[in-house]
């Protein structure tokens, strides 16, 4: 299958939602665009799945490698494995689902879906990019219309919360540029990243390296005490603005940690590993007792991002092949369970017009399919078997106690802990805005759901299922890929 | 020479009507656009490498690239400022002073002997600051030109005297024959130190910078792009030149030199345009911190230096054009100059609003925009010594600078305004300007082949 059809057909559509007429065209248009996504989507999963059950084993599929600026060893080198395969799945969800949720957006439609598409856009080429130069571009595209949705579409103190971001994501950025340029000065002007991941680097300069990347990236993906940016900026943004940053955005920041920082620089890892772990298990529950303390429900879904994100970190610093596939589930599963919780909340919000938990009750009875899907992805969320949380939960657990030392036994035992917190919080906010009396009387007359926020659920739960209930095919995806990253980590 | 004698024919013709009949304004100025299109054209055909006048000039195909992209720049300003060109009463001498300025540069371009190189220098300056009086009527544009000519002078000053001091260490004035005699006693030092001072004023380069904001503030639209455009371009080029082969022995030295330069430059710049209400000063004080980049390439002393240093200027020229052409519009019309007046804009003007967003993202090195790979390939070349905190430093400042940058931003999408500017009819003409320096912004960066050919220029 050929990658550059994932840029094509995101970078197509955008292109054809700025030149149509009316919002309907620019609404559908997205819409027959973000489909095609899904499909390719889908073509590739199977087409990866075809290549590796003909026993092709290479470490990426579809490799392509076009000459960009020869002279500084500069290359459009494309290529997917298990991970990327993942990732772009997510991306295709979310983005649909995306599209599907702001249906109703009446204040400047084309500039939104343009912008969204863009968003979208970054993601894909930055998951099949094999040249950090590439992907730090696709990573840096996504930056302006983060910014713009939040700062225009948004809601609060949306001005601070786009600049904060803005600006904390550029501190990443510049963070990562550095030790980008580092990797390629000291691997004699290389930046592809399978070339580089065969080249020894100095163990000193892995050292120095290393926390540049790792923090780089992640503030993308709200490392503490970094994650400041995420509460603002979430609860801030649009329905579909938040689905995207949780959803994907933040993915991008732990793709990047454990496929830039971690892989290549692999001595860098062992050498930080214990602070990553510390910091994640804090992240863990900081995230899920903040979470408590929260009356808005977009930001509690913030905060117990933080907490839930804080697992792959955590699992990346564990250092083991099971936690990391671990990890890389409960990115794919964070994106989409967060995406649908931010989805749901954005439903709840456009008909109550509060997101207090205490001023909702009783919604079940208004609205059944909106209670509903708000209750499977709060089980999702507390890590309830059956749904892809437990899973992907499970499996950094376990990855986590292959480790015998007891530093790494506490931090999985305190980070476990935190699931007895989140059950709280989760339940809590359901029952106070789902169950019980109806507290406010015009609520009775609201609508449930209608034809575009039932199918953009509907996607985001079949994900959830998909994953929950079979999960052998998504870890079939991962592991060899987690394989991978351990063998260089173990130096084999 | 060839374009030496383009550029003079120009001014002769303009000399000939003026003296004659004279014409409108608007046939002459559609005339002058014709011609430095020809102009521009004209520049990437018969150029010949060589030297000339017992070589105190020279010139190769890189030069003769730089000296295009000087060429588009006036061309494009040409258009961009058409609407206040057409109401000015001196069109023949605005455009004779900018041009007899763009042959100075190319003279001192092209200059391989540091008498040429200070009287073409001059040649750059002077009609510069004649131009900058140009709003004849208003004060604010004599006290710039007040302060343009003396700091020119006084750097003028500084300029030959590290000249002489060089002139009598050394006994000779071409570059070469110096290069060989450099051998770090004091007075070399001394001279070395004074003629890079003369630069810094030039390129507005911290401590150095005072006079800037308010020259640019002062100044027309179209003399204030002019100069922080074309002016900078041309003075970064033989920059180069003198430091990469003149003082290559030093360049030990002027590495450090450069370095601390850089960052005070950078950081200074930037923490002052934090704070500007008016838009020219507001990139007055950008410029000075693009400059600061600039320095990061350059100091890397290796072909990809200049390679960088003249891709990226040519990516300035279009996004600091686009940025000032919009400003240029909006002044011209409602005569608003401040970033508060920008707020809401974009529900009256989207077309001037993106134009200007796109310039700013790619000023502040935001991809997709060009900027994005000119600011990269800049700190690549700067990191080439291997002194990562440097890149860290620039790295940081690109934050800083994304920061006023976005406030901008913010002001035309985000911030409301219950008497925004009224939705302004943009002339086709400038029209035209603003959507070739937006397709310049967007294409230059992904169309690695110009980076490629840069390069391929020796």
């Amino acid at each position: 299958m050929n990658l550059l059809l994932l840029i094509g057909a995101p970078l197509l559509t955008a292109v054809a939602v700025l030149f149509s007429r009316n919002k309907q065209q620019v609404k559908w248009i997205s819409l027959l665009g973000s489909i095609i996504q899904i499909i390719l989507a889908f073509a590739l999963l199977f087409a990866f799945r075809q290549e590796r059950a003909e026993n092709n084993s290479a470490q990426m599929l579809f490799e392509q490698n076009h000459k960009l600026f020869d002279s500084l060893n500069i290359n459009f080198h494309f290529g997917v494995d298990g991970i990327s395969v993942a990732m772009i799945l997510l991306t295709s969800l979310v983005v649909v689902a995306g599209v599907l949720v702001s249906w109703n957006i009446e204040k400047m439609t084309k500039e939104f879906y343009f912008l969204l598409l863009l968003l979208g856009l970054g993601a894909y080429g930055f998951f099949i990019s094999l040249d950090l130069f590439i992907l730090f571009f696709f990573l840096e595209i996504s930056v302006i219309p983060k910014y713009l949705l939040i700062g225009i579409w948004g809601s609060g103190k949306k001005e601070y919360s786009a600049n904060k971001l803005a600006l904390m994501l550029m501190g990443g950025s510049a963070l990562i540029l550095v030790g980008m340029l580092g990797l390629y000065f000291t691997a004699g002007h290389s930046f592809d990243i399978l070339a580089l991941s065969k080249t020894d680097i100095p163990v000193n300069i892995q050292n120095l390296l290393f926390p540049l990347l790792f923090v780089g990236f992640g503030v993308f993906t709200a490392l503490f005490p970094l994650h400041t940016w995420v509460p603002d900026g979430h609860s801030s943004a649009p329905t579909a603005g938040s689905m995207f940053l949780a959803g994907i955005s933040m993915k991008l920041g732990g793709y990047g940690c454990l496929r830039i920082a971690t892989y290549l620089l692999p001595e860098g890892a062992k050498e930080y590993a214990d602070i990553i772990i510390i910091l994640s298990a804090i992240a863990i529950l900081y995230g899920a007792f903040a979470t408590m303390m929260q009356k808005d429900l977009k930001y509690i879904n913030a905060y117990s991002s933080v907490s839930h994100v804080g697992f792959s970190l955590l699992g990346i610093g564990m250092l083991t092949q099971t936690a990391i596939t671990g990890a890389l589930m409960q990115m794919v599963s964070h994106g989409l369970m967060t995406a649908l919780f931010f989805a749901v909340i954005g439903m709840v919000y456009d008909r109550t017009h509060t997101r207090m938990v205490g001023e909702m009750g009783g919604l079940m009875k208004v609205m059944p399919f909106i209670s509903t899907v708000f209750f499977i992805v709060g089980l999702c969320s507390l890590g309830l078997p059956g749904f892809s949380g437990f899973v992907a939960e499970m499996t950094v657990f376990m990855g986590s106690w292959e480790n015998t030392d007891a530093f790494h036994r506490i931090a999985t035992i305190a980070a476990a802990m935190s699931i007895v917190v989140t059950a709280v919080y989760i339940l809590r906010a359901t029952g106070q805005t789902m169950m019980g009396p109806v507290k406010n009387e015009s609520h009775l007359q609201l609508k449930d759901a209608a034809w575009n926020e039932k199918l953009a659920a509907i996607i985001l739960v079949a994900g959830i299922l998909a994953i929950g209930i079979a999960p052998g095919w998504l870890n079939d995806l991962l592991r060899p890929a987690a394989e991978e990253i351990m063998n260089r980590i173990d130096g084999k | 020479m060839k374009s030496e004698l383009a550029v003079t024919a120009i001014i002769f013709l303009l000399l000939f009507i003026k003296i004659g009949k004279g014409m409108k304004n608007e046939s002459l100025l559609s005339l002058v656009q014709v011609l430095l299109l020809l102009n521009f054209i004209a520049g990437f055909f018969f150029n010949k490498t060589g030297n000339l006048f017992g070589d105190m000039f020279y010139t190769t195909p890189l030069i003769a690239f730089q000296k295009n992209i000087l060429s588009l720049a006036v061309y494009l300003i040409s258009l961009l400022c058409s609407d206040w060109l057409k109401k000015t009463g001196h069109l023949p001498e605005f455009f004779m002073l900018m041009l007899s300025a763009l042959l100075g540069m190319f003279l001192m371009i092209s200059s391989s002997n540091l008498l040429i190189f200070y009287l073409s220098l001059e040649l750059a300056t002077i009609p510069v600051a004649a131009m900058a009086n140009f709003d004849l009527e208003k004060k604010r544009s004599s006290e710039g030109a007040m302060k343009m000519i003396l700091s020119s002078a006084f750097s003028s000053g500084i300029l030959l005297f590290g000249i002489s001091l060089l002139y009598g260490a050394t006994g000779t004035i071409s570059f070469p024959e110096i290069t060989a005699q450099l051998d770090g006693s004091s007075v070399q030092i001394l001279a070395f130190i004074f003629i890079v001072t003369a630069f810094a004023f030039k390129l507005s380069i911290v401590p150095f910078h005072l006079w800037t904001a308010d020259v640019y503030e002062g100044s027309p639209m179209a003399v204030t792009s002019f100069l922080s455009v074309v002016s900078k371009g041309s003075v970064a080029f033989i920059f180069i030149t003198v430091l990469y082969k003149m003082f290559q022995p030093m360049q030990d030295m002027w590495y450090t030199l450069l370095v601390i330069l850089a960052i005070a430059t950078m950081v200074i710049g930037n923490l002052f345009a934090l704070r500007q209400q008016n838009i020219k000063r507001f990139l007055a004080f950008s410029s000075i911190a693009q400059v600061g980049f600039i320095l990061v390439g350059i100091s890397s002393n290796d072909y990809m230096g200049i390679t960088a240093v003249v891709y990226f200027v040519l990516i300035y020229v279009f996004s600091n054009l686009a940025a000032f052409g919009v400003a240029a519009v909006i002044a011209e019309h409602t005569g608003k100059e401040n970033i508060d007046d920008y707020k809401g804009l974009y529900k009256t003007n989207p077309f001037l609003s993106w134009i200007l967003a796109l310039a700013l993202f790619s000023l502040a090195g935001v991809p997709p925009t060009a900027g994005f790979f000119g600011k990269l390939f800049l700190l690549t070349a700067g990191g080439a010594k291997a002194a990562y905190w440097f890149i860290l430093v620039a790295a940081l400042n690109m934050i800083i600078s994304l920061y006023y940058y976005l406030r901008v931003v913010r002001a035309m999408f985000m911030d409301k305004n219950d008497n925004p500017v009224e939705p302004i009819k943009v002339s086709p003409v400038v029209k035209l300007a603003l959507v070739i320096c937006g397709a310049g912004i967007i294409l230059i960066g992904l169309l690695s082949w110009i980076f490629e050919y840069i390069k391929t220029l020796h």
